[in-house]
């Protein structure tokens, strides 16, 4: 059932291309300053950056309500900006400060906030997608038409929870969307030592869902495929697997010099850039769009600059919060 | 008030909470199959006529898997209560019960609560070392998780409804020599015991112990199957003139460390039974909490009744040496006297 569409099945409407482009834009300029204030010593712990991936989370949130629910992994940030997230609490929550999404208890790989439909991320490989299809039983037994995601790396696919949640969310015909961001490295390990199939998606099958693999560099692309995994889930058609073919432009973590990947390999997705593919897509677009690259970098930028100033403003956790939330307290 | 067994009382424990509250659900293996078992040991037998297959939620044979959605269930406005067939299956959903349930709302800074139940058996039954394993040491040391454990039929319906309403992921451990399961589920050499359980509703708190014999030479704490042997233990003591008073914490976490230390300043005299591995285990700690927090009232170092440092065994034989026996109990306490 895997397929790799060929044509979109809704026409994309331009002037959105321009809310998609900012967001990855945030996201890209989000990630750059975070990796400067790590090295400056002002975020005291690792990051997993999601430079040259904002397409995925840009692309599937933009197919989401509010009131859906995103689960992210250790590489959390696009996601969570992408659902809604203010870069003021996320960067708080880096900087670890108490008005962070998650009081300063989080870290970078558990940022989220529920307000926005972004729940805590999960940074243990795989083991948010039971968790996601657990959201979308509870959305289908409530009867409301919420729809999950589960946003997971290609090397999540060889952790038996994911198994267990395709094959579940399958039977149950549950509304939940399993985002794989096949960025061809499990930390340094190629797809390719660790799969024998050609792609993550032709998995699917086994499950009896559709699996699709997307350009995870196009956003219009990621967006297309979203919808349609959206419309089925919302329409009480079951799951799908999406497979968003990607690469992150930098190390696992700040601690990784990437001295594993061939410079052409690198260099021929930097290229093709998703910020790159979405602005050409704006140039050209028919009837044309009014972009201002330039006016939209300051936009951002100055976004930005008010997370960092509300961060650094900001009081870390008190003493007493270390013993605090082990329990739940109430809303 | 009505006369029941330990797997009755959870049964109509779990059929309230569903009549009450329309987001309570089961999920588990084998747990709705309409002429089928009603779980392991028939705890949810019959539920699914009442509830329906919608709620009462048979699972493939995944774990981990349906850990993990209850977990989610939870996270989103339901309140799934989950089950194993035996406690030993709790090591495949470790990462979800230990990493995703317990600390989802310490890492959300408060914001997201995970309320759900685990229900888990436990216990040496004769089924050797994967399916007979006490292991509620392994929960109680991960913050975030609240965990119970039912010596009797009326604390077992009362802890159930209580962790069904509570806020955060609740281990119910349940021992399979007290269910009092019947036809072909029934276990050789079960206590069973049965108890009066009120018609009305009701809730046993979590974290209040209970004293199930007065006496003041000696604290003898027990849980699930080791409450009776404790209480054996002390009938046998008493035929020597040693009054020994016998602790349940029923709750493990929180512990009502108050009930013990209390007992403990009266009696002077502590014994700690458990069956489960000696070295760093339940009884370790209880033992520990005593010493730092009553040393000064002891006439005696606080004494451990434990399974040996081996996985249960299969033999009978070999079981009744592993599971602590009444004797073991009774040479214990008068070792200290």
């Amino acid at each position: 059932m895997t397929s790799v569409p060929s044509a979109p099945s809704v026409p994309f409407v331009p002037s959105d291309l321009l809310n998609l482009y900012r967001t990855m834009l945030l996201i890209r300029r989000f990630e750059e300053r975070c990796n400067a204030l790590f090295l400056q010593g002002r975020i005291p712990s690792t990051l997993h950056l999601y430079i040259g991936q904002e397409a995925v989370a840009t692309g599937v949130c933009s197919a989401l309500r509010k009131d859906d629910w995103v689960f992210g992994t250790h590489r959390p940030h696009g996601h969570a900006l992408a659902k809604g997230v203010s870069p003021r609490v996320i960067m708080a929550e880096l900087m670890a400060k108490v008005t962070g999404c998650c009081r300063g208890k989080g870290g970078s790989m558990h940022v989220g906030d529920v307000r926005e439909g972004a729940f805590p991320a999960i940074a243990i490989v795989g083991a948010g997608l039971p968790i996601a299809a657990g959201a979308a039983l509870s959305a289908k037994m409530r009867g409301t038409d919420q729809v999950a995601v589960g946003f997971h790396g290609e090397g999540a696919a060889n952790e038996g929870d994911w198994h267990e949640a395709l094959n579940m969310a399958a039977i149950w015909k549950l509304p939940v969307i399993f985002v794989c961001e096949n960025n061809l490295y499990g930390a340094s390990t190629h797809f390719a030592k660790a799969f024998a199939v050609a792609h993550v998606a032709d998995r699917a099958a086994a499950y009896g869902m559709p699996g699709e693999v997307a350009d995870g560099n196009d956003v219009v692309a990621v967006c297309e495929a979203a919808e349609r995994a959206v419309r089925r889930a919302r329409s009480g058609e079951g799951p799908t697997l999406v497979e968003c073919m990607t690469y992150r432009q930098c190390g696992h973590s700040r601690s990784d010099a990437c001295d594993y990947r061939p410079d052409e390999e690198e260099a021929s997705w930097k290229e093709r850039d998703p910020l790159k593919v979405a602005a050409d897509r704006l140039a050209s677009s028919v009837p044309p769009v009014p972009f201002d690259p330039a006016a939209i970098e300051a936009d951002v930028a100055a976004e930005i600059d008010d997370a960092i100033a509300f961060a650094e403003a900001s009081p870390p956790p008190s003493p007493d919060d270390l013993m605090r939330h082990v329990y739940w307290e109430g809303d | 008030m009505a006369v029941m067994g330990i797997a009755e009382a959870l049964r109509e424990g779990i059929r309230e909470e569903m009549r009450r509250d329309p987001t309570v659900f089961c999920i588990g293996e084998d747990i709705g199959v309409k002429g089928g078992w009603g779980g392991a040991f028939t705890v949810t037998l019959g539920l699914v006529d009442e509830f329906g297959p919608e709620r009462i939620i048979d699972t493939p044979i995944s774990e981990s898997g349906f850990c993990g959605i209850a977990i989610g269930a939870a996270m989103t406005g339901m309140r799934p209560i989950a089950d194993v067939q035996y406690g030993d299956f709790l090591f495949c959903m470790m990462d979800q019960l230990a990493n995703q349930a317990a600390k989802m709302t310490y890492m959300a800074g408060g914001a997201v609560k995970v309320p759900m139940v685990m229900r888990a058996p436990v216990g040496s039954t004769r089924r050797g070392a994967q399916h007979a394993q006490t292991l509620e040491v392994f929960f109680t040391h991960v913050p975030g998780l609240k965990v119970v454990a039912p010596s009797t039929a009326y604390d077992a319906k009362g802890l159930l409804k209580a962790a069904v309403r509570d806020d955060n992921p609740v281990l119910i451990f349940e021992h399979k020599l007290l269910y009092g399961s019947k036809g072909n589920r029934a276990e050789k050499g079960a206590v069973s015991p049965i108890g009066e359980v009120p018609d009305e509703d009701y809730v046993v708190p979590i974290g209040k112990g209970a004293v199930r014999r007065e006496g003041k030479d000696v604290t003898i704490v027990g849980k699930l199957l080791t409450v009776y042997r404790a209480l054996a233990a002390a009938e046998e003591l008493a035929q020597d003139g040693i009054e020994a008073e016998v602790i349940d914490p029923r709750t493990l976490v929180p512990l009502d460390k108050e009930m013990i230390l209390e007992s403990v300043r009266k009696t002077h005299r502590f014994v700690v039974v458990e069956e489960d591995n000696r070295t760093h285990g339940w009884g370790a700690e209880i033992a520990a909490m005593v010493a730092e927090e009553a040393f000064w009232w002891l006439d005696a170092p606080p004494t451990r009744v434990s399974a040996p440092d081996t996985p249960p065994p299969f033999a009978p034989n070999l079981e009744e040496l592993y599971v602590p026996s009444v004797e073991r109990i009774v040479s214990a306490v008068k070792g200290l006297m």
